[in-house]
């Protein structure tokens, strides 16, 4: 596609044999906690990043020692689904080889932070024995297919979650290396291994998947690669509205770079999903910018082509005629925390957990409470845990006759706070950023509830404390908690600054828009303040705070929602 | 006209000679001559025998070349010794002595066949003991043949023994006394009684010299004077390289004292680096750095509490008078016990069962809990646990003279230059219900960097520690934990000399990430390929636990095949497990993979020892 020279990832994977490098050497070298810095790429396809504890870098330099090397390992759980079993062994690695704690990420993924590289074989050897794995949860490939959580409607959510389950399959590397690597499999003659749908230097750039249930946008459809909407008719899905091009991450001082919502293409019967997921694919493996990572993701591919000769290309590559969309709308993207029950006669309990994170404290133990309702429902056939795109967790397919010694032992273990958030904190996301995150700028998860009760005061000041709003923040620009689409972001810039951005739609179909950039904790709140007074004055009947600020037209430039 | 340009005069030598020889000796150090002496008596000897020069006759200096002084008029000094201390005290003695005008060989024992003693009438030996009582490792020979049932008689034979040992350990001194005892049963006569002299070796060899010396000379010079051509006498004096030394240690800078263990980890190592500044100051790669170190206020301060003394009398004792408070924290030994202390604190014990039960640790049958007791107490242990009446004078007196810490140097100066650096251990733990300090690791430590600080330190020589002269060798270190300090020296300078050898070390710790020492550097090291191979042992890093021997074992064939080819094997760290082990895998690893008997392999590493290519630093 590009004149440019090839990006020195793709040399990586070029010469990787389908993503074996030399990761075997790497695991092997006792002189190190690190991987090569090829293998540092090509690990991410097995689903780990290599991370180090930034905090205490620069002191083990002086100290003659290297970083401290650990891994973060990420789970392929198409819709966030797993078993009672599944959670037990996930927390016994998590006490056994990471930092003793579990965390749900934005795509419903587990993550395990602080895996030494002599335990990733274990880690992940364990991990198959209750069939999970890690493959392709990062890396240039499909990453984990996200769906809607909504247990409530029983025989609706087996078949978009299904549908969920078949993408993620059909878009798996073929690769032999996972298996190799991590599970001491046979190598594969390499003449006999071939990645159809990739190729053997995969994608340009990460691609991403989520299958959305109206009315309800908890994937925030319109934020990924590609996106299927379920239409219901009859208690039925009888197909998907398709959408393209959607992506959150900007590199800053870098105007080339935007975040996009998705564009809806068309309607697809659901035995035409995988056909038409694997073309968008391939258009994206063959026009995708292979020079320049950072205009690499298929939303600039999309702007380069022209939506129509995109969309041309994908019905050419799967032989499909798009039809037109229908009709669809969505009315919120966060969670209902509590108890509901679902049309079976099931329940269902979400409990909100503050950045996804799943761990032990003085105050609240919530690793020890998860494990203990899982040993409670470990036998009842059914039931099981979803994670939900909001960092949250749905205990779910609970009988009535259950839920009492569930509520107990979350009671016990002072999580009745995850029960009734507040409407603010139901709607909040951060990502992992420091320490372990490379990328970041600045502090997310481990800043956010201090912000948090900062921000909630003057909420309360204003007597704004019951209303919901979307806000969003990660250290750095890439966008993992999918800041562009809420209606307060903060993506970090350095320690203890953010650029801010407003405006956002509240049911995630609208991007919001800079509003001040590089400033600190103070003066966000000198922003913020004064809108926010005015919001409490002025906002009409169930108005939303960013539709309230293009309505008076409190931001630079006001952009139509979709 | 000089001393020895006057000697130089007599030599038969034409003029050109005279000059070449004299430019030739210019430049060699005090080693070096000595070898030559013997080298040029045994050229000497074989061009006796044959007329003619026989170019493969052995050349090295003392061994097997029967000296031509005849046997009573000459003086025979062997030492065994395994820090330098003997073989210091060795040269010094047979320096002093040949300027005296006698003929003197010196001879490390290792050098030295007891069948040899047959043709001797004179003998000083100097040997330590270490640990629980094991002979230094050139000794071991030796002590073999002495025991043998075929041991020549010794009629002839007048001889003195000088022990050496650490009196923290029970069995003080018992190398010298055994061989001292051989020595009699075999015939020999003393010519004094077997001095045993504790860690401040002068406070005791240095009346026993100066009592022996006097009847040495009358013996030896007075009835039969002295010819110089006979002599093995210097040419040159040793040119003191730096006036600072072990007496008089030089006040150096520090510069640096970082933590290079985690933050949070069990072991606070550091890595230390004083300026040497224009001290003058040389040192080799395996010497150590001797430091003066004051004891910690707080031990101070619990002595004194113990005992209930007032640390602001005045207390006479050595010819000086100086505070109670200052003879505990600059001039006395407060942190490793003795056997004689426990016996003086026996004597003052307040209640007699208290006196019993110190009496009962004391017997000759009660070896093992002595050395528990060494290795669990400090003194102010010993004065808690059993409450006794000690005066202010008694207890200075008793206690012994503080003695200087000696640490691996960690450094090359062909790298470092005028700075030296070292690796310790902060040595705090808590024991008997009391936080306990190790006296010198936390002088050091305690020390901030950035203020002005000066260390008294000297260098103590370690010729027995040496890199291979031939630098093609290639050389094997094992060194875990802060025994990984002499090898940074060795990898530096082996880099700075481009030693084409190869370099293999084997380090171990508990952990990987928060315990191994200079690992930036090693990588570093490997990446420029000046260190072939790193074999890591972390004991506490899986359930099993893994030590350096298991990686020596591991690594058995490859290590016999590096041995095979010549290569040197250096050992640094803990005598007490540590060592044994090591010694116990390459038995097995020489064993299994060199096809031999437990007997044939003992022997291969008996071998390895004689031809100085097994080296220990262990302590």
């Amino acid at each position: 596609m590009s004149e440019q020279a090839l990006s020195d990832v793709e040399r990586i994977k070029s010469a990787s044999r389908l993503l074996r490098g030399t990761l075997q050497q790497s695991l092997a070298d006792t002189v190190t906690g690190a991987i090569s810095d090829d293998d540092t790429q090509l690990i991410k396809f097995h689903g780990s990043y290599q991370q180090d504890d930034r905090d205490v870098r620069e002191q083990r330099r002086k100290r003659k020692l290297e970083p401290d090397y650990q891994f973060m390992l990420r789970t392929r759980l198409p819709g966030g689904i797993c078993t009672p079993g599944q959670w037990l062994k996930l927390d016994q690695l998590a006490q056994t080889y990471a930092n003793h704690s579990l965390r749900l990420t934005t795509r419903q993924a587990f993550q395990l932070h602080g895996v030494i590289k002599w335990n990733l074989k274990n880690v992940i050897g364990e991990m198959d024995q209750v069939m999970l794995d890690t493959f392709a949860a990062c890396g240039d490939v499909n990453r984990n297919v996200m769906c809607a959580v909504n247990p409530y409607r029983g025989e609706l959510y087996r078949q978009v979650t299904g549908m969920a389950d078949r993408l993620s399959m059909h878009l798996l590397p073929r690769t032999g290396a996972y298996h190799e690597i991590w599970l001491d499999g046979e190598p594969v003659v390499a003449a006999e291994e071939a990645e159809p749908i990739y190729g053997s230097t995969y994608l340009p750039r990460k691609f991403k998947i989520a299958l959305a249930m109206p009315p309800v946008n908890d994937v925030d459809v319109l934020a990924h690669d590609l996106g299927f909407i379920a239409i219901v008719e009859a208690e039925q899905v009888i197909g998907y509205n398709v959408t393209v091009g959607g992506g959150m991450g900007v590199t800053y001082a870098m105007p080339e770079t935007y975040p996009r919502l998705a564009n809806v293409i068309g309607f697809v019967t659901p035995d035409q999903v995988l056909e038409v997921a694997a073309a968008v694919v391939t258009t994206q493996r063959d026009f995708g910018h292979r020079g320049e990572r950072r205009l690499a993701r298929l939303k600039y591919t999309i702007d380069r082509m022209g939506l129509d000769t995109f969309i041309n290309e994908v019905q050419q590559r799967s032989g499909i005629t798009l039809a037109p969309q229908r009709p669809f709308s969505f009315t919120h993207t966060g969670d209902q925390p509590g108890w509901v029950a679902g049309d079976d006669g099931k329940w269902h309990l979400t409990l909100q957990i503050p950045s996804g994170r799943i761990k032990d404290t003085d105050a609240q133990q919530s690793l020890t409470a998860l494990r203990e309702v899982a040993r409670a429902i470990e036998n009842i056939d059914g039931t099981g845990f979803i994670l939900t795109p909001n960092q949250n967790l749905v205990i779910t397919c609970i009988p009535a006759g259950q839920r009492h010694g569930i509520d107990n032992i979350l009671q016990q273990h002072g999580l009745e706070d995850f029960y009734q958030p507040s409407p603010l904190r139901q709607h909040t996301l951060a990502c992992v950023a420091f320490p372990t995150c490379s990328q970041a700028m600045a502090e997310a998860e481990r800043y956010m509830p201090e912000f948090l009760d900062r921000f909630e005061a003057l909420l309360a000041e204003l007597n704004l404390q019951d209303q919901a709003i979307v806000l969003r923040m990660t250290g750095c620009p890439n966008g993992c908690a999918r800041p562009y689409i809420s209606e307060i972001g903060l993506t970090g810039k350095a320690p203890g600054r953010y650029n801010l951005y407003l405006g956002g739609g509240f049911t995630g179909q609208r991007l919001n828009q800079l509003y001040r950039e590089n400033i600190d904790e103070d003066a966000i709140f000198n922003e913020l303040r004064p809108l926010l007074a005015q919001f409490a004055e002025q906002r009409q009947a169930k108005e939303h705070f960013g539709d309230f600020l293009h309505r008076l037209k409190l931001l630079p430039a006001s952009e139509e929602a979709v | 006209m000089s001393a020895n340009a006057r000697i130089m005069q007599l030599a038969p030598l034409s003029e050109e000679q005279t000059l070449q020889l004299q430019q030739l000796t210019d430049t060699l150090d005090a080693r070096s001559l000595h070898w030559l002496a013997g080298y040029a008596v045994g050229r000497a000897h074989a061009l006796d025998l044959t007329g003619e020069v026989q170019l493969d006759v052995p050349i090295s200096p003392q061994a097997d070349i029967p000296p031509l002084t005849s046997p009573a008029r000459r003086l025979t000094i062997l030492y065994g010794s395994q820090t330098g201390n003997g073989q210091a005290l060795a040269e010094q003695y047979a320096q002093q002595l040949q300027a005296a005008g006698i003929s003197v060989q010196l001879s490390n024992m290792l050098d030295f066949k007891v069948r040899q003693l047959q043709d001797e009438h004179n003998l000083l030996l100097i040997v330590s003991t270490h640990g629980d009582g094991d002979p230094p490792d050139d000794a071991i020979d030796f002590i073999e043949q002495l025991n043998a049932k075929k041991a020549p008689r010794l009629n002839h034979l007048s001889y003195a023994v000088l022990a050496l040992g650490d009196s923290s350990y029970p069995d003080f001194c018992v190398t010298g006394q055994r061989i001292d005892a051989r020595l009699a049963e075999l015939g020999g006569q003393r010519l004094t009684e077997c001095a045993l002299a504790d860690l401040d070796i002068d406070a005791v060899a240095q009346p026993w010299w100066e009592d022996l010396q006097p009847k040495l000379k009358q013996r030896l010079v007075d009835d039969q004077p002295a010819a110089a051509d006979s002599n093995v006498t210097p040419l040159r004096p040793d040119n003191p390289p730096s006036s600072y030394v072990r007496n008089n240690p030089y006040p150096a800078e520090l510069l640096t004292n970082q933590p290079i263990t985690a933050a949070g980890a069990d072991k606070d190592i550091r890595h230390i680096e004083l300026d040497l500044a224009d001290s003058g100051l040389r040192y080799e790669p395996g010497d150590a750095l001797g430091v003066w170190a004051s004891n910690p206020e707080p031990v101070v301060n619990d002595v004194l509490a113990a005992t209930g003394l007032n640390g602001a009398q005045p207390v006479s004792a050595d010819n000086a008078e100086h505070l109670l408070v200052d003879w505990l924290s600059g001039q006395r030994e407060l942190t490793l016990l003795s056997r004689p202390l426990l016996r003086a604190h026996a004597e003052r014990v307040i209640s007699s069962g208290d006196r019993q039960a110190i009496e009962d640790l004391l017997a000759d049958d009660q070896r093992q809990k002595l050395s528990d007791l060494f290795a669990t107490h400090q003194v102010v242990d010993v004065l808690r646990r059993w409450p006794a009446d000690w005066s202010a004078e008694a207890l200075v007196n008793q206690l012994r003279p503080l003695t200087p810490r000696m640490y691996s140097i960690a450094s090359s100066q062909a790298v470092t230059e005028d700075e030296v650096h070292t690796t310790l251990a902060r040595v705090a733990y808590s024991a008997h219900g009391h936080a306990h300090w190790g006296a010198a690791s936390n002088y050091l430590a305690n020390l901030d960097a950035r203020e002005q600080h000066s260390v008294p330190i000297f260098i103590d020589r370690n010729p027995r520690f040496r890199l291979p002269e031939d630098t093609s060798r290639d050389i094997i270190m094992v060194g875990p934990g802060t025994g990984i300090a002499p090898f940074r020296a060795f990898v530096q300078h082996r880099a700075a000399t481009q030693a084409s050898g190869r370099n293999w070390l084997f380090f171990g710790a508990q952990h990987f990430k928060s315990q191994f020492l200079y690992q930036l550097e090693w990588m570093r090291a490997l990446k420029n390929n000046q260190l072939q191979r790193l074999d890591l042992a972390f004991s506490r890093d899986q359930q099993q636990k893994i030590y350096v021997q298991h990686r020596l074992l591991e690594q058995g064939k490859a290590l016999y095949d590096w041995l095979e080819n010549g290569a040197y094997f250096y050992l640094c760290g803990d005598a007490r497990y540590m060592a044994k082990d090591v010694d116990a895998a390459l038995h097995r690893i020489v064993a299994r993979h060199g096809g031999k008997s437990a007997e044939q392999a003992a022997e291969y590493i008996r071998n390895l020892t004689r031809e100085k290519r097994l080296l220990k630093d262990v302590y």
